[in-house]
């Protein structure tokens, strides 16, 4: 089977239209396994009681929301390199479940660190890089909205796209030796204790959980994209004639 | 090759003199915004020391951003930027002239104003003089950066703010080492290390801006 035949948006858009509701359901098993283990499996930590039982959405969504950006670069390095409109597709539908990952673990960070830190934000490297990876997914997404023609819109986000992963690794550094110079360590979320077996299964299959449901919503983000771009064509016309 | 440099940058220039009063806006919106600093915080000499290097710093960076919004956008409104990218040198030249350019005009008076900002909060002589050579450093990054967004955003609506928020996060590393190179020096631990990172970033942001930049230009005006 020649799987390049997928990058054809006529062909792409059936596959992913049946795709998408297993992801989605292997998604829903994942969460509801993830979180049965995160709230009644794994143990209470000696040290932070209950209150910890937050990272188990926390270091999912912020590894998401790294990840996301680089799976997005490197749909717009394939894209402007051989000219695969599909491939613009998949780094647009990504970037809003990447926002939306990057402000979870904002947010679930400010919730753990107030009982924790006794603070809800500090400028901690990691947490300044991801409010920064934050307004990058801001930026890309602003491009993208302000630009009409899509092919343009394309282009120039995957531009800044790529830009903003080379940036990405120069940001985290620099805000890190910033944040060394100006406060000492205060706070260290590498001293983080040693945790238990089940802690790190529980963390584990919700990061599952968030692949798929990242899948599952960018297939079917990329469904509505492919559609809206390619409505002046023949097949999809009778894509929406049906569905109508 | 170089001719065709030194053309772009002279035209920019000419251009630049010719119309004092846009290209002075900037000077001043540098000057304004880190003279609202001590009216909001108050007179207080120690913390406006503290302050000082990441005030100055950031009305930097946002003076640049108000002059990139024009760098392109004429150019491109009387046709000439298509004219330019049709001459027979490579696009990434035009777009290192244009940054150059932007430097001088822009980046150069930043870094005669600086010391006397500096004064009015307060830093010590040896601040100054360090504060004077991490904006040389530092402001050509901002002006090629800044093309970059300046081309993608080139012929939008709205470009003036969306050029910040695809930009401003890109600065974040000239921030802290500029700001960081003062600030070393006002604690004694010495600049040196902040300034070689500092230049590190400008010899990168030459060697990629410039291209990235001209694909840029390339997409926006086809």
């Amino acid at each position: 089977m020649n799987l390049y035949r997928y990058a054809s948006p006529a062909t792409f858009y059936p596959l992913a239209g049946r795709l998408v509701p297993w992801f989605a359901l292997l998604a829903a098993a994942f969460t509801a396994a993830g979180l049965y283990i995160s709230f009644f499996v794994a143990p209470t930590d000696f040290q932070q009681g209950e209150g910890y039982r937050i990272i188990f959405i926390h270091v999912p969504a912020a590894w998401m929301s790294m990840f996301i950006y680089i799976v997005m670069a490197f749909w717009s390095a394939i894209g402007l390199a051989w000219n695969t409109r599909l491939s613009f597709v998949m780094a647009r539908a990504l970037a809003p479940t990447g926002a939306m990952f990057t402000f979870l673990a904002l947010w679930t960070g400010a919730l753990w660190g107030k009982p924790m830190w006794g603070a809800w934000w500090v400028w901690d490297a990691r947490l300044t890089s991801e409010l920064i990876l934050l307004f990058l997914y801001v930026g890309y997404m602003a491009l993208q909205a302000a630009i009409d023609d899509p092919r343009r819109a394309d282009r120039a986000g995957a531009l800044l796209n790529l830009v903003g992963v080379i940036n990405v690794p120069i940001i985290y550094f620099s805000v890190k030796w910033w944040n060394t110079l100006h406060q000492g360590a205060s706070v260290s979320l590498t001293r983080a204790p040693s945790m238990a077996q089940t802690m790190l299964w529980g963390m584990l299959v919700m990061a599952i959980a968030a692949w798929m449901y990242t899948i599952a919503v960018a297939l079917a983000r990329a469904r509505t994209l492919i559609l809206e771009r390619e409505r002046q064509t023949e097949w999809a016309r009778a894509v929406i004639k049906e569905e109508a | 090759m170089l001719r065709f440099l030194t053309a772009v940058i002279r035209r920019d220039i000419l251009l630049a003199a010719r119309r004092r009063g846009d290209w002075l806006t900037a000077q001043f919106f540098f000057v304004m915004v880190t003279s609202l600093f001590p009216l909001g915080i108050g007179p207080e000499p120690a913390m406006l020391r503290t302050i000082g290097p990441g005030v100055v710093w950031v009305a930097a960076l946002l003076a640049c951003l108000l002059s990139l919004g024009r760098l392109y956008a004429d150019d491109h409104r009387d046709g000439s930027l298509e004219q330019l990218l049709l001459a027979p040198y490579s696009n990434a030249l035009l777009a290192l002239g244009k940054a150059i350019a932007h430097w001088i005009i822009n980046g150069i008076p930043l870094l005669l104003i600086a010391p006397v900002l500096g004064i009015q909060f307060g830093l010590p002589a040896d601040a100054l003089a360090v504060l004077v050579l991490s904006l040389a450093i530092g402001t050509p990054v901002l002006s090629l950066l800044g093309g970059i967004g300046a081309a993608l955003t080139l012929g939008l609506r709205g470009g003036g703010v969306l050029i910040t928020l695809l930009i401003l996060p890109l600065y974040v590393p000239v921030l802290i080492f500029g700001a960081g190179a003062v600030d070393g020096t006002l604690a004694g631990t010495g600049a040196e290390a902040h300034l070689s990172l500092l230049g590190a970033v400008l010899v990168m942001a030459v060697l990629v801006a410039p291209w990235i930049s001209a694909l840029a230009l390339r997409v926006s005006v086809e």
